[in-house]
């Protein structure tokens, strides 16, 4: 898809363009470009998501056309994670503790309508965790009960978009303020 | 220091333990196995669920019938459609409703079709987990052909919602029977493809022959039903025994060994697809006319009482337990899955075997794990 054919969230660019010193944004420019090419995602499939998670890396969708091909089984070699379906209150901790063992950047993508706030399981549940940006800061919203996989698609390369207009000082910056709440 | 060393070197004789998963690419989910190792041998099992556990008997009973069916699709996600019907039968068994034919024999149709998704995922990530990529690429072209004459007909991929107490959401698009004929006359030339990828080659012999055999006394005592159970020669075939919807008009096999083992449950889910398709082959030419729902009241409530249905999943026999005091909830629901049984039955199977067999034998179960924890 075409940088122009976004066109929708213009904010992410404008964000940029307001001001940061020479040096920095040519580094950034190498950094981030780099990043955005090869994101490695973590094979973490909790339910239904998860399929079709697998199908986007499948022949007909073919993930590998960005560069996302390469699932990692190993939090430790793995740049994004796919929040996959349903977290609940045990699975919460462990989650936590994927998310951690991941080395920066690294980037989370909600997956489907249990991931952003616990679809059809936010009423009336007594043990699902609504939405994982309790347990984990989110990047990328995929709505969808399962998203096809041509959403996830588009969320990645949404993702790869926010990467491109990152520098190394917001990363910070991102961090500090998800830790402090 | 001296003992320490000598500790290191007994190390074969020593017994300890490993976790497998939560997060862990064979174990298909979230399934969590705390294994004891005598050096590659494992001692023994236990698997700890819950890890997805989303309390779906317990939301049951605060919902009206029609948003079960919602519910029970993201169960066992992959034999979606079968779910809701397992819902639906008994719901009509109880209010005594008459179905007409036309559903159920496109009710009958869509559960085969979703059988043979089932299948082919699971064919494709069981190759997967014994090491052939090849086998996840092909088995997830051929299950793209599936869900696009699911898209057509239900609107959605996998989790279809196609059912509803009474009859269908909708009828079926025009197009259903040409796409269906088309891709039963391509899968039956793909499907030995399959047989020349995996079922011949000889590392996959080696790996599967013999692993983690399950004897037909223990399979009744477990009640291991589906492939599982019929690799071991335990006739459970529910759409044999106890038929619902249009099974009692078709003629098939049920597909039955009497070896159990890792290959031969692969062998009878192979097989199962073959007799899907000659299933679909009987019932698609003639699809008779009439209404595609009953008229049923906007508010559901079952008579008082106790009502049980049993269907065959891709996975083995789903039976769904409802009692009812007579509001629009009921009062208790209880779901009979597969999977959590066939689970039970993976420490007795295991043992004494490799590490890396375990992968195997657990690929050959075919788990969900949300069909496990609900």
């Amino acid at each position: 898809m075409k940088k122009e054919e976004f066109g929708d969230n213009e904010s992410l660019e404008l964000l940029n363009e307001s001001g940061s010193n020479i040096l920095l944004t040519t580094i950034d420019d190498v950094i981030n470009w780099g990043r955005k090419n090869s994101l490695w995602p973590l094979t973490f499939a909790t339910s239904c998501c998860g399929i079709e998670m697998m199908a986007a890396g499948a022949p007909r969708h073919d993930f590998a056309r960005f560069g996302m091909e390469v699932y990692r089984a190993s939090p430790r070699q793995a740049d994004v994670i796919v929040v996959a379906g349903t977290i609940v209150n045990k699975m919460a901790p462990v989650l936590k503790r994927l998310y951690d063992q991941m080395s920066e950047p690294k980037y989370v993508v909600a997956m489907g309508a249990c991931a952003i706030s616990g679809g059809p399981f936010f009423l009336n549940s007594y043990c699902v965790v609504k939405g994982v940006e309790h347990v984990i800061p989110v990047d990328v919203y995929v709505p969808g009960c399962p998203p096809r996989p041509e959403a996830l698609l588009y969320g990645m390369l949404q993702l790869q978009r926010k990467i491109e207009t990152e520098t190394i000082k917001s990363r910070k910056k991102r961090n500090a303020t998800h830790d402090s709440k | 220091m001296e003992e320490k060393v000598k500790n290191i070197t007994t190390d074969e004789q020593q017994e300890y333990v490993i976790n497998m998963g939560p997060q862990h690419p064979s174990t298909h989910g979230v399934l969590r196995l705390v294994v004891s190792l005598q050096g590659e041998k494992v001692i023994s099992l236990q698997p700890h669920i819950g890890y997805i556990h989303r309390g779906i008997e317990k939301m049951c009973e605060s919902i009206t019938y029609q948003q079960i069916i919602h519910l029970t699709d993201r169960m066992d996600y992959l034999s979606a459609h079968i779910n809701n019907e397992a819902v639906c039968l008994t719901v009509e068994k109880a209010l005594e409703v008459e179905i007409p034919d036309r559903i159920k024999v496109i009710r009958t149709i869509m559960s085969e079709l979703t059988r043979i998704q089932s299948h082919q995922l699971w064919w494709a990530s069981f190759g997967m987990d014994l090491g052939g990529l090849t086998c996840f690429f092909y088995g997830l072209r051929d299950r793209e052909k599936i869900l696009d004459i699911f898209e057509e007909t239900c609107g959605s991929r996998m989790i279809v919602s196609y059912n509803c107490p009474g009859g269908l959401m909708y009828d079926v698009h025009p197009n259903f029977q040409k796409r269906v004929k088309e891709f039963i006359k391509y899968f039956r030339k793909i499907l030995p493809e399959y047989d020349q990828l995996l079922s011949g080659n000889v590392i996959f012999h080696e790996r599967s022959k013999g692993i983690g055999k399950l004897s037909l006394e223990d399979a009744i005592s477990y009640g291991i039903t589906g492939p599982c159970g019929r690799a071991s020669g335990f006739s459970c075939d529910v759409r044999k025994h106890e038929p619902y919807s249009a099974y009692d008009r078709i003629k098939f096999k049920e597909v039955l060994f009497t070896e159990g083992d890792t290959y031969h449950r692969y062998i009878a889910r192979i097989d199962e697809m073959w007799e899907s398709m000659n299933i679909i082959e009987q019932l698609i030419d003639n699809i008779p006319e009439g209404p595609y729902a009953v008229k049923m009241k906007p508010v559901i409530k079952l008579p008082e009482g106790e009502y049980y249905q049993r269907v065959e999943t891709a996975r083995g026999e789903l039976g769904v337990f409802i009692i009812s005091d007579g509001n629009k909830n009921p009062y208790r629901v209880k779901f009979r899955s597969p999977n959590f049984v066939n689970l039970s039955v993976l420490n007795h199977i295991a043992k004494g075997f490799k590490i890396a067999d375990l992968v195997a034998i657990g690929g050959s179960l075919d788990l969900v794990i949300p069909d496990i924890d609900r």
